[in-house]
């Protein structure tokens, strides 16, 4: 039972992680309908920039704040430079990019910072939490993990729901041609709308990184992870992207605790597949709107 | 108002709007009627920013808006309400209308105010755009382009697909509009009779270039030149 328990704790500050990755997929793929390959190596680039200030004797919530800020100044130029021109062209042109782009960050962060994985510190302390004479596998870091993501998807929410700034920001993901008619700058909305996934994906890496060790490869099982989690909650649908990140966390932590942690990239596999298989849509697509 | 002069657009090979001019003065409905092929959807399509003109101006009180971005033009008080009913399927009644006057920032129309001229969208305020029904949708274009108290409005097809007791609701809401507001409306239709009844100006386009340019009422009185370019 203590098991159960602890797996069960395991996989929801695992699932956040998740949860938080898949959240800046599906906010640029609804925006701009590419599926954002090089995300995985922007937030490691963040995480190396907070990882930089550290050693430079910045304090934790200095790297963290400066992490989340280059994630929301990288994903704006990328979208700005690099996407705008590739967006009115074949689908193909930018998943190629994305790849690209993922390859020349990670050379980059090898350059700058060379290839030897170097460990990253957590926010708070990482031994369990004691309850009746054992050590629970969940760790004051843990609850930070989660009460961060939670605070971000909510806020996340809270812009596209309540703002008229989120308001543009859906209009332009929706229907951009309508949304230029009604006067909505739609080119602005997107560079913003890559710039808060980007943010959302630095979260991921800071996060994560004291458990996976900080290199530029090193982030990329995570990307793979949220890309299924994303998946599974639709690819559309930022509360779906959530409830499949911590879906995907704790039926991953089952796995890896009842049969062993090297079946874990197998199973996200099998998932992934069978959600293909039997609900294409995902388990929260909106699509079912969509025709007019 | 809203001055056109010698408007040319090409798509590729094929010249959908041939030297057309056109002008629009304040509180008055130019109706420009044609066949499906026409132009007439381009034409629109044109004066908005949509489409980039080969040759020719457009003009909104003497500034030529002819290069500008679509957004721009938008927020110069030209707004285009386009043909299928562009209405943000994903989205409630009542946000579709905020969004259509979020540019004019506080000097928006009062939602209230859509609501009074089209009680019907207020019943479904707070439902997906998606449940509306076509003329309900129509309304919702309509009154979300008035949202941002333009100053010319281009409307394309209102009456597509509606049933003739909504076609003569929506033209005469057109008609009091245009003299309420003093908004210039180019209204672009195939239902020549029912676009003519309110318009100020009739203008038929066959094969992009202006043919006839005449009062409403000679129009409607020829029989001939109706049948020879909108086949009835």
């Amino acid at each position: 039972m203590t098991k159960f328990i602890d797996l069960t704790l395991n996989g929801i500050s695992t699932g956040a992680i998740y949860a938080a990755v898949a959240l800046a997929l599906v906010l640029i793929w609804r925006s701009t309908r590419i599926v954002n390959f090089a995300q995985g190596a922007m937030l490691m680039f963040t995480t190396f920039i907070a990882s930089a200030v550290l050693n430079g004797g910045g304090s934790y919530v200095l790297a963290f704040v400066v992490a989340l800020a280059a994630g929301l100044a990288l994903g704006g130029v990328i979208e700005r430079v690099v996407v705008r021109p590739v967006e009115n062209a074949p689908p193909l042109n930018a998943v190629i990019l994305t790849l690209g782009l993922y390859t020349l960050l990670v050379a980059i962060a090898g350059m700058i910072w060379g290839n030897t994985p170097r460990s990253f510190p957590a926010a708070f302390s990482l031994r369990g939490y004691r309850v009746g004479g054992t050590n629970l596998l969940f760790t004051p870091n843990d609850t930070f993990t989660v009460l961060v993501v939670i605070a971000v998807a909510v806020a996340l929410a809270l812009l596209f729901r309540r703002t008229s700034l989120g308001l543009r920001m859906r209009a332009s993901a929706f229907a951009p041609e309508v949304a230029r008619l009604l006067g909505v700058r739609v080119g602005r909305m997107l560079t913003l709308g890559w710039a808060l996934a980007a943010m959302t994906g630095a979260l991921a890496g800071v996060l994560v990184a004291p458990s996976v060790f900080l290199g530029p490869n090193s982030f990329d099982p995570i990307l793979i992870i949220g890309f299924v989690a994303a998946v599974l909650g639709g690819l559309d649908s930022p509360p779906g992207a959530v409830i499949g990140g911590v879906v995907l966390g704790l039926a991953l932590s089952y796995v890896s605790g009842y049969e062993g942690s090297a079946l874990v990239p197998l199973a996200a596999l099998v998932i992934l597949v069978v959600v293909l298989m039997v609900r294409p849509t995902g388990l929260f697509a909106a699509t079912r709107e969509r025709r007019v | 108002m809203l001055t056109i002069e010698e408007l040319t657009t090409d798509y590729g090979p094929i010249r959908a709007v041939d030297g057309v001019s056109l002008k629009v003065p304040e509180g008055s409905v130019t109706a420009v009627l044609g066949a499906n092929g026409a132009g007439k959807t381009t034409l629109l399509r044109t004066i908005c920013g949509l489409v980039r003109p080969t040759s020719g101006r457009v003009k909104v009180e003497g500034e030529d808006i002819t290069r500008w971005a679509v957004e721009e033009i938008v927020r110069f008080g030209v707004a285009h309400v386009p043909e299928g009913r562009g209405v943000i399927a994903e989205l409630t009644v009542q946000e579709n209308l905020r969004l259509g006057g979020l540019w004019r920032g506080r000097e928006a129309m009062p939602i209230r105010e859509i609501f009074d001229l089209f009680p019907r969208l207020e019943e479904r305020s707070g439902q997906p755009a998606s449940r509306l029904s076509g003329g309900e949708r129509q309304m919702l274009s309509i009154g979300r382009a008035l949202m941002g108290r333009p100053r010319a409005l281009l409307l394309d097809e209102p009456s597509l697909g509606l049933a003739p007791v909504l076609v003569a609701q929506i033209m005469s809401m057109v008609r009091r509009l245009a003299d309420t507001l003093g908004l210039a409306v180019l209204l672009v239709e195939q239902n020549a009779r029912s676009a003519l009844s309110i318009a100020n100006h009739g203008v038929v386009l066959n094969l992009g270039q202006v043919v006839v340019e005449q009062e409403p009422s000679k129009l409607v009185a020829d029989e001939r030149l109706l049948h020879a370019y909108l086949g009835f």
